[in-house]
């Protein structure tokens, strides 16, 4: 499901429960994040595609509950593990697979690849190959609302790792003093690379954080799909009311390595398989009471919106070499 | 095979960990700190076994906190430590800019000569793996602009133990930029420890047409290149300056004076990159008199790392382009 169109139904939704329709919609952008990245680590493995990328299978309920509860003239700053929150801002699978594969056709054209995926035209102002790297910038798009007087906020997103960088300590705090219309969405899938959340911090929630800010800090099931569309939505009405920033933490696992050079060392295959057996998918979809057969025609849907999306990369034209100096300055 | 000295070939990547290896254990002062050093290996796999031959006091896993890796070689060099930081990919030194260039670098200075900073800062840079704009950066130039760093590029698994074990017994703070490229290539080296003396270039390879002074990656890419112009008879001298800051030119400024003509070549940027020092110290010198065309200089665009695999080449020079720019300048085309 993209974002509603406007802050009123937003509003709106929030106050009653989200709908069975619109809870269809936002299990199958989850299929389609599913089967993008999928798609993604065959392409990969394929050739086809070089670099390293980060996958978020087992996230998707983040993701999708929290753009979910934004509108179309809010902003985004994504992390280096972006597809998901990417395609849950509505952005379309084909250009992102386009860029992806590095063609002239992509969002960024063909220049910045999996980890910079931006649609600047759609307020979504880019992933972020830098940890912690959008949350200065967020205090400068908070800034920018409050001077243009909107009723916009930013949603930066980030992980339980960039939660240890000065970068997110200085935002918060700045964000917090000038109250500015921040949501600060801490994705903690419990590791960053290698480092587990236990040993990289002496708290046990990191919005905890937020009190040594002054801001509102909450902890949900980021794997409950409702509740991260609910914390939002209300981080989003506190912002616009001018209350502030909040600070926002997603318990959740990814499935997958770290990136495409992780052998995964560090955690055992029965801590990823309790997290399997808590998958957000199949989580909403025994909510929604769906037979096997309704979901299997679901994923076949976000399948074939997958292949399109390949085809449409595999036929675009790569960037032209001539080309190669454009782009530095405006 | 090792041969009777012990030397047999290995890779960069077992090289830089041979030295490390090697220095632990023969000076319990050494230790190693970073991102995913520990368990994980190293995002490049430079320590893969270290943290279960050393432990978790001597290779320290930290959260991803930049400025303070910085900072805790800075406080641990100062007081009789010898700190080994890894910066994960060169591109994030710039979150720990402000330790390194305002405090690692100066603070001897400003205490009169009374305090050392004995730390070793190492970190790949470089393009060529896809990982596009943020992970692709040759920032080495940076550092040579700043006095107090010492700035270390090695170009093979040779050098690359030499030099590593030499920074680690320096008693300045070193930045030692590893290459991603180079950490599959493999070369003689030999098992006992070593030395290589910072500042001192290398003659890569002799020849009487050109002298291509290259660094790190592009050393290997002049390599190929010389084999392709020996094929027409050109015979290039290849100097390799090895330590950046400080660099003792003198061989390069004979080499310059013998063959008449010069080529720098580097990864990085071309605007402000070390190829302009380079060219500065030839022509400010007695070799000046000897040259018999315009020094020029083969670099990167001045463009971030593109991410598609084509732009991506085209970016940097490939050992097609130093042939080419060779060639013009044997053939005097400039
Ligand atoms: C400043 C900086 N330091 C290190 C890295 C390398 N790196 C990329 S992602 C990552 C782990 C990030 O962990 P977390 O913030 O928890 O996000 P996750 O990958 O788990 O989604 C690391 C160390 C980087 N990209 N930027
Ligand atoms: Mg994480």
């Amino acid at each position: 499901m993209a974002k509603s169109k406007n802050a009123q139904t937003s509003q709106a939704a929030a106050k009653r429960k989200l709908s069975e329709k619109q809870l269809h919609d936002m299990l199958y952008t989850m299929m389609l994040i599913r089967r993008f990245e999928e798609k993604a680590l065959d392409l990969y493995s394929l050739g086809k595609v070089h670099g390293t990328m980060h996958l978020s299978i087992g996230q998707e309920a983040t993701a999708v509950g929290a753009s979910g509860a934004l509108t179309q003239q809010d902003y985004l700053l994504n992390t280096h593990r972006g597809h998901g929150h990417c395609l849950a801002w509505g952005s379309q699978a084909d250009l992102m697979m386009a860029e992806f594969m590095g063609k002239e056709t992509g969002y960024c054209r063909g220049r910045g690849g999996s980890m910079h995926i931006a649609n600047v035209d759609a307020n979504n102002l880019g992933a972020n190959g830098i940890v912690a790297g959008g949350l200065p910038i967020s205090v400068g798009v908070g800034l920018s609302i409050r001077a243009r007087n909107t009723e916009q906020v930013v949603m930066v997103v980030f992980g339980d790792g960039a939660s240890n960088e000065g970068a997110f300590h200085e935002s918060i705090n700045m964000a917090s003093i000038w109250n500015l219309p921040v949501i600060f969405l801490c994705e903690n899938n419990q590791y960053a690379m290698s480092m587990p959340v236990e040993k990289s911090m002496n708290i046990d929630r990191i919005s905890d954080r937020a009190a040594a800010y002054g801001i509102e800090g909450v902890t949900v099931d980021g794997n409950d799909v409702e509740a991260v569309y609910e914390a939002v939505h209300n981080a989003r009405q506190r912002a616009v009311a001018g209350k502030g920033p909040t600070l926002i933490e997603c318990n959740t696992y990814r499935y997958m390595g770290h990136s495409k050079s992780d052998r995964q060392a560090y955690r055992t295959r029965d801590e990823v398989k309790t997290w399997m057996d808590k998958d957000p998918i199949e989580r909403l979809a025994g909510n929604l009471g769906m037979s096997k057969d309704d979901k299997d025609s679901l994923f076949k849907k976000a399948e074939a919106e997958i292949e399109k999306a390949v085809e449409f990369a595999e036929a675009s034209p790569e960037p032209d070499v001539a080309d190669i100096m454009e782009g530095v300055y405006a | 095979m090792p041969s009777a000295n012990g030397t047999r070939e290995i890779t960069y990547v077992e090289a830089v960990r041979e030295a490390l290896t090697q220095s632990m254990q023969a000076d319990e002062r050494v230790f190693l700190i970073g991102e995913d050093i520990g368990v994980y290996g190293g995002a490049f796999g430079v320590s893969a076994g270290m943290h279960a031959q050393f432990g978790g006091e001597r290779v320290i896993d930290t959260p991803i906190s930049e400025a303070a890796i910085v900072g805790a070689c800075v406080g641990a060099a100062l007081t009789g430590m010898r700190p080994v930081g890894e910066i994960q990919f060169m591109d994030f030194i710039t979150l720990g800019m402000e330790q390194l260039v305002l405090q690692a670098a100066k603070v001897r200075f400003m205490f009169g000569g009374k305090a050392t900073v004995p730390m070793v800062l190492r970190t790949p840079g470089g393009s060529g793996t896809g990982a596009a704009a943020q992970h692709s950066e040759s920032l080495e130039t940076w550092f040579t602009h700043v006095p107090g760093l010492k700035v270390v590029m090695p170009s093979s698994p040779y050098d690359a133990k030499g030099l590593l074990m030499a920074a680690i017994q320096d008693e300045n703070p070193v930045i030692f930029v590893e290459h991603k490229l180079l950490y599959k290539v493999s070369g003689p080296v030999p098992e006992e420890p070593y030395t290589i003396p910072l500042g001192e270039p290398n003659i890569v390879r002799e020849g009487k047409h050109l002298t291509v002074v290259a660094t790190s990656i592009m050393v290997q890419r002049a390599k190929q290149a010389a084999e392709e112009l020996a094929k027409e008879g050109v015979e290039i001298e290849i100097v390799d300056p090895r330590t950046l800051n400080p660099f003792d030119d003198a061989l390069m400024i004979q080499s310059v004076v013998k063959t008449g003509k010069a080529l720098v070549v580097h990864e990085a940027v071309k605007t402000s990159g070390y190829g302009a020092e380079l060219v500065s110290r030839i022509v400010e010198s007695e070799a000046f008199d000897y040259l018999e065309a315009p020094v020029r200089r083969l670099a990167g665009l001045d463009i971030p790392i593109p991410y598609n695999r084509n732009l991506e080449y085209h970016a940097v020079p490939q050992v097609e382009n130093i042939v080419a720019e060779a060639r013009k300048l044997v053939r005097g085309d400039y």
